[in-house]
């Protein structure tokens, strides 16, 4: 019962240490997105193991999208704001 | 051990550990618009300056972050094994498990303390004791706000997170949850757990900036 869990706090841990090792590396202007992508396949885990979004009822899972939706909606807006402006 | 029962307005333990669970997840989805909106701003500005961000990431203690970063997830993990062992019916063995698990965020906070302390020391506390390096202009001060609001913000969560389950680890150990009923553990799991993934994106955000 607790070798899923066992297995994704390796998992986590491994990301975090493959995200140290990015600060070492020359990625320039990737460097923020390699570091966020990581944090995401993260969160996934998180999400999906820790907090059971992978086991019924699957009505968790739409209430769980619902916040990254309006997020979504929240950076959408936010980076035309940021594209568009004259500087 | 009392008999559990749902109260009036559920039919069933299970639709009310449902709804319960449910609402949890609805304040979650207003945290994650909260922290969303904080490091989308970050963002804004670590891509608008981004020289500046890297110089200012620079004084990140990237150690401590990470030594913390690991204590959260191992945090997390305690928390999923408290509730595993009240339904395999060990009540007792979950308590001290909840108990591992707030030491583990007490030990973050601690960390955390310690950091704040040295950040202090290196004169980037933005409003208290701030001194530009050289090559770095103003707007490094924006990290270090971002920095202190965000961090601040996380560890008022998380104290919030180890008072709750301190006060749960109290009712397990006084028998109040079994295999049939322990609704409150699933439900805190979700809000311990969701903390743990804010750090994961304060993390990325502030630690492992370019050192190459």
């Amino acid at each position: 019962m607790l070798l899923p869990y066992l297995i994704s706090w390796l998992l986590l841990l491994l990301l975090l240490g493959l995200s140290v090792l990015t600060a070492y590396l020359p990625l320039g202007s990737f460097h923020p997105l390699a570091n966020f992508g990581i944090a995401i396949v993260q969160a996934t885990i998180v999400f999906a193991i820790f907090m059971r979004l992978r086991e019924p009822p699957a009505i968790k899972r739409v209430f769980a999208c619902a916040g990254f939706f309006w997020l979504t909606f929240l950076f959408g807006l936010g980076v035309i704001d940021y594209l568009t402006r004259a500087h | 051990m009392p008999n559990p029962r749902p109260e009036v307005q559920f039919a069933t333990l299970e639709q009310q550990t449902e709804a319960a669970q449910l609402g949890m997840w609805v304040f979650l989805a207003t945290e994650v618009l909260f922290f969303g909106a904080l490091i989308f701003g970050y963002y804004v500005y670590r891509i608008s300056y981004p020289d500046q961000f890297v110089l200012a990431g620079h004084d990140a203690k990237l150690l401590l972050g990470s030594i913390n970063t690991a204590i959260l997830v191992t945090s997390s993990l305690t928390m999923v094994a408290a509730i595993e062992l009240v339904k395999r019916g060990e009540p007792s063995r979950a308590a001290t498990m909840l108990f591992v698990t707030a030491m583990l965020g007490l030990a973050f906070l601690g960390g955390k303390g310690y950091e704040y302390f040295e950040d202090y020391q290196d004169h980037t506390v933005p409003l208290l004791s701030f001194v530009l390096k050289p090559r770095e202009q103003p707007v490094v001060e924006l990290f270090w706000m971002f920095y202190f609001v965000a961090t601040g913000i996380h560890a008022i969560h998380l104290s919030i997170g180890i008072v709750a389950v301190l006060v749960l680890a109290l009712h397990a150990r006084h028998g109040r949850y079994s295999a049939a009923y322990y609704s409150p553990l699933e439900v805190l799991g979700l809000y311990w757990s969701f903390v743990d993934t804010v750090w994961l994106f304060l993390f990325a955000a502030i630690y492992p900036i370019g050192r190459a």
